[in-house]
């Protein structure tokens, strides 16, 4: 693990007309590292992904990458930074099928523009075999005939297959059953192992406890905190969760007490 | 079945849902769960020729389908912009005056003693530019700013017509003298040219279709079932053999039925093999999905609108070419609903999607049936525009039924 994040943010804002869904949140994440991002519905974990992603550009504040500023202006930057996402509501074409949705936005082409559909299909097939996806049938059946893990495993699957350097779950476990967040945990902890950054969202403590190294709090927009796993204690992000105070005031201590 | 993946892969798609004894099964599941393919237009065409068979015996004779093609090239042409704008999930209702504004610049272009009185072939490529640019413009409206197609394009059915209007003045009526231009619609092939177009087909069909397979088979993929690619090869062969004997028992092959089914082919191409075609069902399946993956949504708009733009001039200059002449009622009566019907009869959504390019010629070939069937008998236009309304409804009903159960059977 280096000093240097390999994704920090600094003081970043966001508003939506008269809402303002962030104000100067810092947050960061290294290598081989699992982050969690907590909290309460409307904290506003999932704009700090968008942002993050390129989907909303930021009123204010800085993006580093590797100690390097960088400005992010539209899902193709992030993804050339090899910056992942796996959205809360995974963003899949249901009309499309697994290999399709899989390479979205990235078809593989020659030079005309034609599809190169074998070698899509190809490495398709290694990605889900490769995360023990085993459940799909036909990775050529349209997303929507899928069950709610099988296009979560999907989602994740796209959001591995590009070499990223660091890859973000919203919220990924959601809509699963006890044994497929199962897989999904196993598979955030390789993904750190294999000396990949990795940001997730949950609402399960219990399960973050499990995966994370470090536990980011936000409350109403701004970051109430960073936390070592080893050093904290789920009540304490609770309390963080519902009643922590911005570390940005002066004055005020950044632990929270319980 | 993913409508965005080209053929072989749709077949292994179908078999991979139970093997090759598992096809007609799967086919069948998915029939019942709402997914019903080609089989309305299969029963529409069957149920049509039937009935206006038994009602007028020239029907059903090589003459009349020599006649029909042009009569449904223009209608079915325009169809095929409709359907990438229905793929992305809007509408384009200018299409209609649209074309009428294509037929009026092609005219006004090759008038003798006007001063611009270009060659055919120049006059054609400006008119479909013109479309192109107008369809462009319309569709930034949609793009850029968000404004409901629905509501750009109504604006635009209602300035194209007064244009239309303005344009032909007190006088009403342009003539067409010039050749190429009178050809693209009355045109016929040689009977020898015919058969070569036939071969020509065929060869690259079943070309296609085995280089498709082999190129999986390469590749380590399963590639599908050789025996169902083979009938589907001998069907479509065989429909072009079919139609080029019944064409040349009549005078021959209109060079406006080659004219639809090149532009079938292309557009089905651009549509299942291509990047752009793969964007343009992701913008109408999850439009944010797509602008989350990097696709330039903006531009996929825009691009789709300058198609529809485009396939309308085309389909105004075929209809101008037919009658030798454009007059106020170019691009008027059911020129629009008849385009929006055949893409939507041949088996486009209307939410968006799911579609192919094919659905305009067979849809095409239906509303062109009706027409030319309710000539011959000889109702009256009003017959013609109850059937043509309650076919249309009745296919989009199938549509939104269909939808509800594919959406209840987790398709
Ligand atoms: N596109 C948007 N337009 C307007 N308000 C938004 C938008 N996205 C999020 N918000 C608002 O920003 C705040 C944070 O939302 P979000 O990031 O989704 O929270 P979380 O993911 O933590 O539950 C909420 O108050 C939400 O209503
Ligand atoms: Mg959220």
């Amino acid at each position: 693990m280096s000093d240097t994040p390999t994704l920090e943010l600094r003081g970043i804002s966001k508003h939506f007309g008269s809402v303002q869904a962030l104000s100067e949140v810092d947050f960061f994440v290294h290598d081989g590292e699992v982050m969690a991002l907590v909290g309460d519905n409307g904290a506003g974990k999932s704009t700090v992904i968008k942002c993050v992603a390129g989907i909303y550009t930021i009123d204010g504040g800085e993006v580093f990458f590797e100690g390097k500023p960088v400005t992010i202006h539209g899902p193709k930057d992030a993804g050339r930074l090899g910056i992942e996402v796996v959205y809360q509501d995974l963003a899949l074409c249901d009309n499309l099928d697994v290999v399709q949705n899989m390479y979205l936005g990235r078809e593989a082409h020659d030079v005309v523009y034609r599809l190169r559909e074998p070698e899509m299909e190809l490495k398709t097939q290694e990605t889900l075999a490769s995360l023990s996806v085993t459940t799909v049938r036909s990775i050529r059946q349209p997303v929507a005939t899928l069950s709610g893990g099988q296009r979560q495993s999907v989602a994740v699957a796209r959001a591995v297959m590009w070499n990223s350097r660091v890859v973000i779950l919203d919220e990924p476990t959601a809509a699963l059953g006890v044994a497929q967040t199962r897989q999904v945990l196993d598979l955030v902890k390789r993904l750190a192992e294999q000396g990949l950054a990795v940001v997730i969202v949950s609402h399960n403590l219990h399960d973050i406890f499990e995966v994370a190294n470090r536990i980011t709090v936000l409350r109403l927009g701004r970051d109430v905190g960073v936390y070592d796993r080893a050093k904290t204690t789920q009540q304490e992000i609770v309390s963080a969760i519902t009643a922590g105070v911005p570390t940005k005031v002066a004055g005020v201590a950044e632990e929270v007490e319980a | 079945m993913s409508t965005a993946a080209p053929p072989e892969v749709q077949q292994v798609a179908a078999e991979e849902q139970g093997g090759l004894g598992g096809f007609l099964r799967a086919r069948f599941e998915a029939l019942r769960s709402g997914d019903v393919g080609s089989l309305p237009v299969i029963i529409g065409i069957v149920a049509i020729t039937v009935f206006f068979t038994v009602k007028a015996n020239i029907f059903f004779t090589a003459v009349n389908f020599d006649n029909l093609i042009p009569q449904m090239a223009g209608v079915t042409t325009i169809a095929i912009g409709v359907v990438f704008v229905l793929l992305i999930g809007e509408i384009d209702l200018s299409i209609g005056f649209l074309s009428g504004v294509a037929g009026v610049v092609v005219a006004e272009l090759q008038m003798p003693g006007s001063g611009h009185d270009l060659p055919g072939l120049i006059a054609i490529a400006l008119a479909i530019l013109a479309g192109m640019v107008i369809g462009g413009i319309q569709g930034s409206f949609v793009a850029f700013l968000g404004v409901p197609s629905f509501v750009v394009t109504l604006a635009g059915l209602l300035a194209w017509q007064g244009v239309i209007i303005k344009a032909l003045g007190t006088q009403g009526v342009i003539g067409i003298q010039d050749k190429q231009i009178n050809d693209v619609a009355n045109y016929v092939l040689a009977k020898n040219v015919g058969w070569i177009l036939a071969i020509v087909f065929v060869v690259g069909f079943a070309g296609a279709a085995v280089g498709g397979q082999i190129k999986r088979r390469r590749a380590g993929l399963r590639a599908g079932n050789p025996i169902l690619m083979l009938i589907r090869v001998v069907f479509w062969c065989g429909l072009a053999f079919a139609v080029v004997a019944v064409c040349n028992h009549s005078r021959g092959v209109p060079f406006a039925g080659l004219l639809i089914v090149f532009l079938t082919v292309l557009g089905t191409y651009v549509a299942t093999r291509t990047t752009f075609g793969r964007h343009v069902y992701a913008v109408g399946g999850n439009a944010e999905a797509a602008r989350r993956a990097g696709i330039n949504v903006k531009l996929i708009r825009i691009l789709v609108f300058m198609i529809s733009g485009a396939m309308a001039a085309l389909g105004g200059i075929i209809f101008a070419s037919r009658l030798n002449s454009v007059d106020l009622t170019a691009g008027g009566g059911t020129i629009l609903l008849d385009a929006i019907s055949a893409a939507v009869i041949g088996g486009t959504s209307l939410f968006g999607g799911r579609g192919f390019v094919k659905a305009a010629l067979f849809g095409g070939l239906i509303i062109g049936m009706i027409s030319n069937g309710v000539d011959l008998v000889g109702y009256s236009d009003s017959t013609k525009y109850i059937t043509t309304a309650v076919i249309l409804l009745s296919a989009v009903t199938l549509d939104t039924v269909l939808r509800r159960r594919q959406a209840a059977a987790g398709r």
